[in-house]
């Protein structure tokens, strides 16, 4: 066996014959996964279209409620976050180690600032009562809005949907955090190159996902 | 490459390494299959020892040997552990792990390290579904039809995290094996080339990985409707239960071709083999498979034609599941041809084949009456439904399992089992499944309502032979268990090829086989099943083709 090992790169693992089948093999198996996460994504879609059709003047009033400044600020800074990441991989193909860790750390900040601002969102609509499902009990008035005339029925769902869609997006953001940290820090270590850049090419599909989503649900949940 | 049975029993998987840690850790497909196959024996060890009791209970109306509520919850923990931890990963995680690469041609699967996490996440998984035992009841049946399974106790959290987490484990598979098939075959092995168990491992994998993701929504929510009172399923807060059992659906009915299309794998391999012919039709077997996971997704409301829906939707989805009959007749229908036109050995895996082509088609065809409208009004809910399933189930994924398992023994452990044995449990597991089952389509017919814990005295009859099956068809499960592990320590040394097959799996791997499965990457050039070929193959051993072949016993 040893004769088959002696020329290989580190990176390359020993059952596949070169680095274009790994590479190719991984980035397969990334799309496959975020089929899956479409799919997982697809179910809440389907309970917020169902509902929407059922109740569409309680989801428009409910809407209202939702702060389209801090989501529309939080699509700039996804979106802006998917050009890093995309110059992120660009400068690991062109063995820009310094110009790669810039733009994976802005990456991460940019998913923090998300978290920040969704973190300000939610705890503004707990302070008045606004919790998913039997929970829901809207009171107080702020900015001349009386949160009380918006306890409706089936409003308590679009609140459901909304925390649990928008929280398992956030999830995803907290998650994809992660991911950036490992490949900040092995980027640091020098680990990627022109010849071997997967993971920060795996990383940045993942990431784009993430950001997809949340272009459907911007619209879907505060501005129709 | 030249192999003579001197090779067999050298360095193997199984010895390379001997120490506990080198298991735990492997990376080896084929020791993550066996350490599946000790998963999930016990899972369906301890599914049978519980519909047993199930069974011992039903002898008699009233109470036989437990109280209602705990009868209840037995049944329930039955489907639970049969269905998630036991028929899920049963093939593809076992035999797809451990056969897979090998007849692919290929050193492992295309990720190593994510196939040993998931068989980890499984573990994880179970343990978290089977927590609810000490944490509080569930009942209801492993459907958890809302608004009742969110009205018991907190047990119903943990049986809907463990299934979430079950359902990442078995995404994890089907990922892995689809990447695998794509990019891992050998040189020369083109689709039209694979076996038909890597056709049917493919289309199932394109079903976990499509349908699971959807359970993981549904239980997520079910999981939050308990904790947060969400209200998206429970009418009492507004919510709609008919939604659930779509969502449900729509990966439980998909689910089931998750656990019938590897079990379709394994009867093509064995009817090819053991009818010394290739198998008839071959692209049509082949392609049934992606068509039978293609309709799978569109017949879901199949399971809800009295719960709400509309008549229209209800006659559409009346209409795709005929549909189905057709992929799945072509299959029935040439591996008939195939035994038809060749000369068929009658050892004990073709036992199981032969076995299944009657359980199956009788599941099969009480499935597509149960598609129409009408008579489902009748027989919805009845034992009826329970017989179907189980025909399908046990005597289609089951019965195909114990035959792939036989089959592919000897090349898991280098040792083969007692023939004689065999076939005498062979014969038990058909009459005593047929005799458990079959009673079953009567009393459901005549009204017999399933899940009940009490009946009237006419159905007695009915239960106590259903019962007396049981314990035949336990009986050969555990003469099975018996003389396979036997076989471990005093089994005759299986030689390289004992079957004459000629997948690589066969032909290009020493019995066991290596840690890395081929020496050299085997070079592909003809079909899975070309058997006019084999007289030559088995006459010139290392031919121009660089077969390495030995003769078939």
């Amino acid at each position: 066996m040893a004769h088959e090992h002696s020329n290989h790169p580190a990176h390359l693992h020993h059952h596949f014959v070169s680095s274009e089948q790994q590479f190719d093999a991984a980035k397969m198996g990334m799309w496959l996964f975020l089929v899956t996460e479409i799919l997982l994504f697809s179910g809440l879609f389907v309970a917020y279209t169902v509902y929407r059709v059922w109740h569409p003047e309680v989801f428009a009033q409910s809407a209202e409620l939702l702060s389209w400044r801090m989501g529309g600020l939080n699509t700039i800074v996804l979106l802006a976050s998917s050009f890093t990441v995309a110059l992120g991989i660009h400068f690991a193909q062109k063995d820009n180690k310094k110009a790669l860790v810039i733009n994976l750390v802005l990456t991460f900040l940019l998913a923090l600032t998300f978290l920040v601002v969704k973190y300000f969102e939610y705890s503004s609509k707990f302070e008045h009562g606004i919790f998913p499902g039997a929970n829901f009990a809207p009171h107080g008035i702020s900015h001349g809005v009386d949160y009380a005339a918006y306890n409706v029925p089936f409003a308590a769902q679009f609140f459901s949907i909304y925390f649990v869609m928008t929280g398992i997006h956030g999830f995803h953001v907290l998650v994809g955090m992660g991911l950036f940290t490992w490949i900040t820090i092995r980027a640091i270590r020098g680990d990627f190159s022109s010849e071997y850049y997967t993971p920060v090419e795996i990383c940045g599909l993942y990431w784009h996902l993430v950001d997809i989503i949340w272009i459907f649900l911007f619209p879907l949940l505060y501005l129709i | 490459m030249e192999m003579t049975e001197a090779d067999t029993g050298s360095v193997n998987y199984l010895n390379h390494d001997r120490s506990i840690k080198s298991w735990l850790l492997t990376l080896d497909h084929k020791r993550i299959g066996i350490m599946y196959l000790i998963a999930v024996s016990l899972a369906f060890l301890a599914g049978g020892i519980l519909a047993m009791l199930v069974r011992v209970e039903l002898m008699a109306p009233g109470e036989t040997i437990m109280s209602a509520d705990a009868y209840n919850q037995t049944f329930t923990l039955h489907a639970v552990l049969m269905i998630f931890a036991f028929i899920i990963p049963a093939v593809p995680a076992v035999m797809g792990n451990f056969v897979l690469p090998l007849q692919l041609g290929a050193k492992d699967v295309a990720f190593p390290k994510l196939n040993l996490a998931s068989f980890y996440i499984y573990l994880i998984g179970v343990a978290v579904a089977m927590s609810a035992l000490i944490v509080g009841r569930v009942d209801g049946g492993w459907t958890f039809y809302t608004p009742y399974s969110t009205s018991i106790g907190n047990g119903i959290l943990f049986v809907s995290a463990g299934v979430f987490i079950m359902g990442f484990s078995s995404i994890l598979t089907g990922l892995n094996f689809i990447v695998t098939v794509h990019k891992m075959r050998a040189p020369g092995l083109t689709w039209n080339r694979l076996p038909l168990f890597v056709w049917s491992i493919y289309s199932t994998a394109i079903v976990q990985v499509l349908a699971t993701p959807v359970i993981g929504i549904t239980v997520l929510l079910l999981f939050l409707e308990k904790t947060l009172q969400i209200g998206i399923f429970d009418p009492a807060l507004g919510g709609d239960p008919v939604l659930f059992q779509h969502f449900f659906w729509f990966y439980s009915h998909p689910a089931v071709y998750i656990m019938i299309l590897p079990a379709f794998g394994i009867i093509s391999d064995l009817m090819g083999t053991f009818s010394r012919h290739q198998v008839s039709g071959y692209k049509f077997v082949a392609l049934s498979s992606v068509a039978i996971a293609f309709l799978g997704f569109l017949v879901w409301g199949h399971h809800m034609f009295v719960s709400g829906q509309s008549a229209v939707s209800s006659i559409v989805f009346s209409l795709i599941t005929y549909l189905i009959g057709i992929p799945t007749g072509v299959k029935v229908i040439n591996w008939v041809s195939t035994m038809y036109k060749g000369s068929v050995q009658f050892k004990t895996p073709m036992l199981y084949a032969i076995a299944f082509l009657f359980t199956f088609s009788i599941g099969g065809f009480t499935g597509i009456l149960l598609g129409v409208l009408a008579i489902d009004i009748h027989l919805h809910d009845t034992y009826f439904v329970v017989a179907h399933f189980h025909y399908v189930m046990m005597g289609g994924n089951v019965i195909a399992a114990l035959g792939g398992l036989h089959y592919w023994w000897p090349k898991m452990t280098g040792k083969m089992y007692n023939e004689v044995l065999g076939k005498i449990a062979a014969g038990l597991v058909f009459v005593g499944f047929n005799i458990t089952f079959f009673p079953q389509f009567i009393m459901g017919a005549k009204g017999m309502p399933r899940r009940y814990y009490d009946y009237l005295p006419e159905f007695q009859g009915y239960h106590l032979l259903s019962t007396y099956g049981s314990w035949i068809l336990g009986a050969g499960l555990f003469l099975i268990a018996f003389y396979l592990l036997a076989s471990l320590f005093k089994g005759k040394k299986a030689g390289l090829n004992p079957w004459g097959s000629l997948t690589l799996e066969w032909t290009h791997t020493t019995t066991p086989p290596h840690p890395h499965n081929f020496i050299e990457t085997p070079i592909v050039t003809r079909g899975a099943y070309d058997f006019h070929l084999a007289k030559h193959l088995f006459e010139k051993e290392g031919s121009e083709m660089s077969e390495v072949v030995t003769s078939p016993k």
